[in-house]
């Protein structure tokens, strides 16, 4: 049986992937172009650009400032997320239930007033070193992601088959990393690739914990651009899509691309 | 090795909800108890009050000589089998058997060989490698039951083991679950709401309502000598009648109910007789009849059964039901009297 597709329904559909689409495209085109303003379509075909992006400095120190935030802020949220996901499901019912609501704060605050809250009372309250308030920035930022995403692998984990385990022996604790953990892996790699690219891309919390000596690579994009109008930001921008590309390209051929809309 | 387990005046709060009261209950060496109930009534309470996944408020719960009631549910060594199976999802059927093995340090190659063995035992062989999500509902619950069973724990506990399985299937896994608890002789604890699947299987049952046993005794007594009212109406006696004595002539006694009409009945075959007492019997035990000794009722809706005709009856101690013979359907609103068949009845205290 064939269906009849309405040809509204195909210029709706064109135009939603157009514009998802096109600035991929353009970004691309960018990036390549052999003239020293922004422009699309490319004017002569050049890699200099990106060349440009390892010369300078400032985009290879942000860079590994940007990853290292990004490794470790996740792995903070997960520490925090996993066991906090954990215990919402498992003790659903005597737990309040505005509990779980507090858990993503994070990103039912503007981000603006986020990033400004913990510079107040953080960054200038305590006085601690700028990348730590980064990374707790970081991780407070990426942590409902954790919650939530875990969360969801943990709603239809049957809590029985941990006391099954412990019934036949094993320890509580023990239980946790042979039997639920595994059964939970993709919700915990799902979790780690959003909370990681949602790292990776921000910029207004950044923006005011980043201090003298320490920034992230979309902060220095953008002072980059506000000085430079040149295509170097399209190719840094190429780079990151790449790296989100190698992401998911491992996770396909690992688990299978499917598992993150489970 | 076989133990007794001594449950000693438990009291188990959920929260500030009391679901225990000053429970007690004795399983002896190598006897299956059942705890019968609906839902709600404390059953699970008290298995998982046992298994060590809810602390008691109160009491004492023995396992042989050795006190359990603070142990850490790891330590207990009690085989556990669940209603939803509980199966590792992660973990292949062989590896799933072998897990509480591993847990107590039996070496990998004994294990393995241990866990075949149990598997062979409950006809799972050719499934050993494969995941529990390819197992039918009833080879999981064999393998839940093979996977207790190795460990060869006790005690065994089980959780409505066959609630999730289809009738037929049910049937027959009840009669393997109790060859093979009666094979290796291990005390059991079953739960279950299903009357027929209790009384079929077990020693003795525990009739539970609200957080109490009302009535723990061998099926055989439970169906046929209810101590209470509650007990008689959930084993199937529909009529509880309210009587008063009015005359004793040796064994025979009459009896009067509330309202008018009286019955004569034998303490011969039912036991001794108080003044007050309440007459229960299921629609077998009361005959209907056209005329004679008995009960004088009306007649209201009659049912066919197959083996007799079931009347609903107006009398002046309420709505009665009972059965009459098939070769005299009698019609609606016509009067008849009630007669007991004493085998089929019995005596209740009266209940404030």
């Amino acid at each position: 049986m064939t269906y009849r597709i309405h040809p509204a329904l195909i210029v709706f559909a064109s135009i939603v992937f157009f514009f998802l689409l096109a600035p991929l495209v353009i970004i691309i085109g960018s990036a390549l172009s052999d003239t020293t303003y922004l422009t699309f379509p490319p004017r002569g075909l050049t890699l200099r650009w990106f060349e440009n992006i390892f010369e300078m400095s400032a985009f290879r120190r942000t860079a590994v400032t940007s990853f290292q935030l990004a490794f470790a802020g996740t792995a903070l949220s997960l520490l925090v997320g996993i066991p906090a996901a954990y215990a919402l499901n498992r003790y659903r019912i005597e737990l309040p239930s505005w509990l779980s609501t507090v858990y993503v704060l994070p990103i039912l605050v503007p981000e603006i007033v986020f990033g400004f809250s913990l510079m107040k009372s953080v960054t200038v309250g305590l006085d601690t070193p700028i990348f730590l308030t980064l990374l707790i920035g970081h991780a407070l930022l990426v942590l409902p992601y954790s919650v939530r995403v875990v969360s969801a692998s943990l709603a239809s984990f049957d809590f029985s088959i941990e006391e099954a385990a412990i019934s036949l022996g094993s320890p509580p604790l023990k239980t946790f990393f042979t039997i639920v953990l595994p059964n939970i892996r993709a919700g915990v790699i799902a979790a780690f690739i959003l909370a990681f690219i949602t790292s990776l891309n921000d910029v207004s919390v950044s923006l005011f914990l980043t201090g003298p000596g320490i920034s992230t690579l979309p902060i220095q994009i953008l002072a980059h651009m506000e000085q430079f109008f040149d295509p170097t930001i399209a190719s840094v921008s190429v780079l990151l899509m790449l790296v989100t590309v190698a992401v998911m390209a491992i996770v396909e051929a690992t688990l299978g691309l499917t598992f993150l809309t489970k | 090795m076989t133990v007794s387990l001594d449950i000693e005046s438990i009291t188990a709060h959920y929260g500030h909800t009391e679901v225990l009261k000053d429970l007690s209950l004795s399983v002896k060496a190598g006897e299956l108890v059942s705890l019968l109930g609906s839902s709600g009534c404390g059953k699970t309470t008290t298995l998982r009050l046992v298994a060590g996944f809810l602390p008691p408020t109160k009491g004492r719960i023995k396992l042989g000589d050795k006190d359990i009631t603070r142990l850490p549910a790891h330590t207990r060594n009690i085989g556990l089998v669940f209603q939803n199976y509980a199966l590792f999802p992660h973990l292949s059927v062989l590896e799933n058997v072998a897990f509480g093995l591993k847990q107590r340090g039996v070496g990998s190659g004994d294990r393995k060989k241990r866990a075949s063995e149990m598997l062979d035992r409950v006809g799972l062989s050719p499934y050993a490698e494969r995941l529990p999500a390819a197992l039918s509902g009833g080879q999981k619950q064999r393998v839940a039951l093979a996977r207790a069973l190795v460990i060869e724990p006790p005690l065994l506990m089980f959780d409505e083991p066959l609630s999730n399985l289809d009738a037929k299937l049910r049937i027959d896994m009840r009669v393997e679950i109790r060859k093979l608890q009666r094979a290796n002789g291990t005390t059991s604890l079953y739960v279950t709401h299903d009357q027929e699947e209790a009384f079929s299987i077990s020693d003795r049952v525990a009739i539970m309502n609200a957080g109490k046993i009302m009535q723990l005794d061998h099926p055989e007594v439970l169906y046929q000598r209810p101590a209470n009212a509650f007990v008689a109406r959930f084993v199937g006696f529909e009529n509880l009648v309210p009587m008063k004595v009015s005359e004793r002539d040796g064994d025979r006694v009459t009896a009067e109910v509330e309202g008018g009409g009286s019955m004569a009945l034998s303490q011969d075959s039912l036991g001794p007789i108080p003044d007050e007492f309440v007459l229960a019997a299921r629609a077998d035990g009361l005959s209907v009849r056209r005329s004679g000794e008995g009960l004088p009722v009306t007649l209201g809706l009659r049912t066919y059964l197959g083996r007799a005709y079931q009347y609903q009856c107006q009398s002046t101690a309420g709505n009665l039901v009972a059965n009459g013979p098939l070769s005299e359907p009698m019609d609606q609103g016509g009067s008849a009297v009630l007669a007991p068949h004493f085998e089929q009845c019995c005596i209740l205290p009266v209940e404030a």
